[in-house]
């Protein structure tokens, strides 16, 4: 392609990126470096219908002449980064030089915000992407051997977990792992234990999340590696039989290598879902015992007095974190189009 | 710069997604001025539930002719007041506030005060109505509401005690029923983790004498001997709650009070009133629920919980004109000419001509035992957050009071000094 015709055509894609990705993530990162101006108070009589009684104010002409010259704010480095509610930096060195072993180190870890939603982000992250990878390829070799007039029916209710609105979805599975819903009823029964509360115990509720997550997203890992299904060459797969390899045999060395690029591809997608995983700690009230990345930037920004600069700087670092975890599967795929090349 | 112009487009998409217009077109068929107001736009936001409808419509009656009267009650009004007051001019006009989410339109300076306006063409409504903040009117208060004790007379004979006044009382009735075997979880409170469990320790922490800051700053001082004593009465009460208490909020509560299984709980007035009229309750129950006052503890004699009031506010950056028209529309909404039978029962109104109905016993019961107003503090809700971000680990059991109570003050003072109320 001429370089006069690719600029043209990748014009409305590069104003796009610019409007839409890189111009939020500069707002984003600029708002993190400043704090607000320090607040001028005074103390007023306030009355409402109950009585009068003394309060403090902010005194909003006082801090005007500021508020207009510094729109943004107090510019704060990053110290919003280090503070105790993101990377902690001091707080992980008290615990650091200050814990036995391991384990209370670990425990004082998970006592701060940013430390608690990210282990459980990561644990989220970790075991979703395979366990939905594993699950959706069983299912796209199910319904690929199945009968040509079941797959339409077959497909559709698979994909069903994927069109469900995911708030809609935790709710539906959070209310049927109530106490008295279907699930956790038939759970206390067949534990005999009356008192069996999936939503009452850490482990049990992140085991709920990663059920959720996996049932949630198997069937986008279904869809593509069925589609890949569809490309397979039959001729090997003939002559793989004819050589007498067994079906597992066939699955193994023929259809896995097969899709293998379509596996980093929805390691990828997944990746990166994964580790904004949100609306299912909503839809389940979860908070007590699982918290994530994005859902600390949501509490940031739901609360009364709105904390812009820390949901910015956890943000910033969430946008880290994916770089971070895409990083291998990224350079993987530089050096097999170099390779290519 | 860039921040307010992110700020307007993600606003204008919230508006465009979430803003209903009802401009009444009967209404503008008339083509005659009503309720004075001869020209001006009117856009009101506030929270959702029976009492703010009524209050919308009321203003809504007001169009007429150019006179647009639109109105976005939602239970997302937290989120959009703020950003629908900060343009310039402000996309609403009106913002029905509460005692606490008056606050964060106060700190940025977003509501003008109401002097002039009532000088000019006055109002049906008492001096005790008007929220004076400063020696300014800076809200007109139409409603007041309270989360007090709610018991079942009928569970509370057969376990054959009397009615409790204090949570220790609670937790003995608590015990009875369940050694008895009435309920299998005798309380029930909206312990769900978050801004419903740490207003139960701000209702808890008040009952128990305490005070959230250190006098005329905005360090946190909760803890102490009575943040500690307030975890621990928490935690006693839990026993008896439902295990998923955690996740509970007031629709949990409620629909388990309607089920028929709880015999005891904590809940506000204007959500446990319309449980008094048995729609969708089992039967019997409605008859035997009554709404008694606030408890207290620790023999302290002090309501633990705290009152709050529902009024109006009139956006600053808006002509005067539209601030006119707000102002005689809401005036017009609140006006003793819209109580009936059926608008007495959706509210403890500060309307005249309201008479109690038995849905407000417990909330008057609260006003009567002097409670605590819900503090009007700038920095009242970081506080508020922080706690219902920490408390659910001294409640799940993974730590001591101590620790929980210091992660609270911690995380408070980060967010604070990022607000810049504290160096």
């Amino acid at each position: 392609m001429k370089h006069r015709t690719f600029f043209w055509f990748f014009l409305p894609t590069a104003l796009a990126m610019l409007l839409f990705i890189f111009l939020p993530i500069v707002s984003v990162v600029t708002q993190s470096l400043f704090v607000d101006h320090q607040q001028v108070f005074r103390e007023v009589e306030n009355c409402d219908i109950f009585g009068c009684k003394n309060e403090m104010m902010i005194d909003n002409e006082a801090t005007e002449a500021l508020r207009e010259a510094q729109p943004l704010g107090r510019f704060a480095g990053l110290s919003t980064y280090f503070n105790r509610s993101h990377l902690a930096t001091t707080e992980v060195g008290q615990a650091w030089s200050g814990s036995q072993g391991w384990g209370e180190f670990l425990g004082l870890l998970i006592n701060l915000p940013f430390y608690k939603a990210l282990i459980f982000t990561l644990t989220f992250t970790f075991t979703v992407t395979p366990l939905l990878i594993v699950l959706g390829f069983v299912i796209a070799i199910a319904v690929n051997a199945l009968n040509q007039k079941l797959k339409g029916v077959v497909i559709f209710f698979s994909l069903l977990p994927m069109i469900v609105t995911p708030l809609v979805g935790s709710l539906i599975l959070f209310w049927m792992i109530d106490s008295r819903g279907i699930i956790g009823n038939t759970l206390q029964y067949l534990f005999a234990n009356p008192d069996l509360s999936l939503k009452a115990s850490t482990g049990l509720t992140w085991v709920m999340l990663i059920v959720y997550g996996v049932w949630h997203a198997a069937p986008f890992a279904f869809v593509v590696f069925y589609a890949g299904l569809q490309t397979l060459p039959q001729d090997t797969l003939e002559s793989a039989m004819i050589d007498g390899a067994t079906r597992w045999q066939r699955i193994r060395y023929v259809v896995i290598p097969h899709i293998m690029p379509l596996v980093t591809f929805v390691a990828l997608i997944q990746l990166m879902d994964n580790f904004r995983v949100f609306e299912p700690i909503v839809g389940f009230n979860a908070e007590a015992h699982a918290t994530s990345l994005s859902w600390i930037i949501y509490n940031d920004l739901g609360g009364e007095t709105r904390l812009l600069s820390s949901a910015a700087t956890t943000s910033v670092l969430t946008i880290i974190g994916v770089a971070i975890l895409l990083s291998p599967v990224l350079v993987r795929t530089w050096r097999d189009w170099n390779r290519k090349v | 710069m860039l921040k307010k112009l992110m700020l307007a487009a993600a606003m204008t998409v919230a508006f465009t997604a979430a803003n209903t217009t009802f401009t009444s077109t009967s209404a503008l068929a008339d083509g005659h001025a009503k309720c004075g107001i001869e020209n001006g736009r009117v856009n009101i936001i506030g929270n959702e539930f029976p009492a703010i409808q009524t209050i919308g419509t009321g203003a809504k009656a007001c169009a007429a002719g150019d006179v647009k009267i639109s109105a976005n009650l939602t239970k997302e009004h937290k989120n959009i007041q703020v950003p629908g007051l900060s343009g310039n001019p402000a996309e609403y006009t009106v913002a029905i506030v509460a005692n606490s989410s008056i606050v964060p339109l106060m700190n940025d300076d977003l509501i003008r005060p109401l002097d002039d306006l009532i000088a000019k063409h006055g109002g049906n409504f008492g001096k005790n109505q008007q929220i004076t903040i400063g020696g300014k009117v800076m809200a007109i208060g139409f409603m007041a509401n309270a989360q007090h004790f709610v018991y079942r007379k009928d569970m509370l004979e057969k376990a054959g005690m009397e009615a409790p006044k204090t949570y220790e009382d609670v937790l003995a009735v608590a015990k009875v029923m369940k050694d008895k075997g009435i309920a299998q979880y005798p309380f029930g409170g909206a312990y769900s983790a978050g801004w419903g469990l740490a207003q139960e320790f701000n209702n808890m922490y008040l009952g128990h004498g305490g005070k959230f800051f250190k006098d005329g700053s905005a360090m946190p001082s909760i803890n102490g001997p009575e943040g500690i004593a307030t975890l621990g009465m928490m935690k006693k009460l839990t026993a008896y709650m439902n295990p998923d208490f955690l996740t509970m909020n007031n629709n949990e509560i409620n629909a388990e009070w309607k089920a028929g299984n709880l015999p005891m709980m904590q809940m506000w007035g204007s959500r446990a009133g319309p449980l008094l009229t048995g729609e969708g309750s089992a039967p019997g129950v409605a008859e035997s629920t009554v709404l008694s006052g606030p408890l207290s503890v620790a023999g302290k004699g002090i309501p633990a919980t705290t009152l709050w009031w529902d009024g109006f506010t009139i956006a600053k950056n808006i002509s005067d004109a539209d601030a006119e028209a707000s102002y005689l529309a809401m005036v017009n909404a609140i006006d003793p000419k819209i109580m009936n039978d059926d608008v007495a029962t959706q509210a403890v109104w500060m309307i005249d001509g309201y008479k109690p109905t038995p849905a407000s016993a417990g909330v008057f019961a609260t006003m009567k035992a002097n409670a605590t107003p819900y503090p009007m503090l700038p920095y009242q809700a970081l506080l508020h957050s922080a706690l219902g971000a920490e408390l659910a680990d001294f409640l799940s059991g993974k730590e001591s009071a101590e620790k929980t109570l210091a992660d609270a003050e911690a995380a408070y003072i980060t967010a604070a000094k990022e607000k810049g109320f504290i160096k």
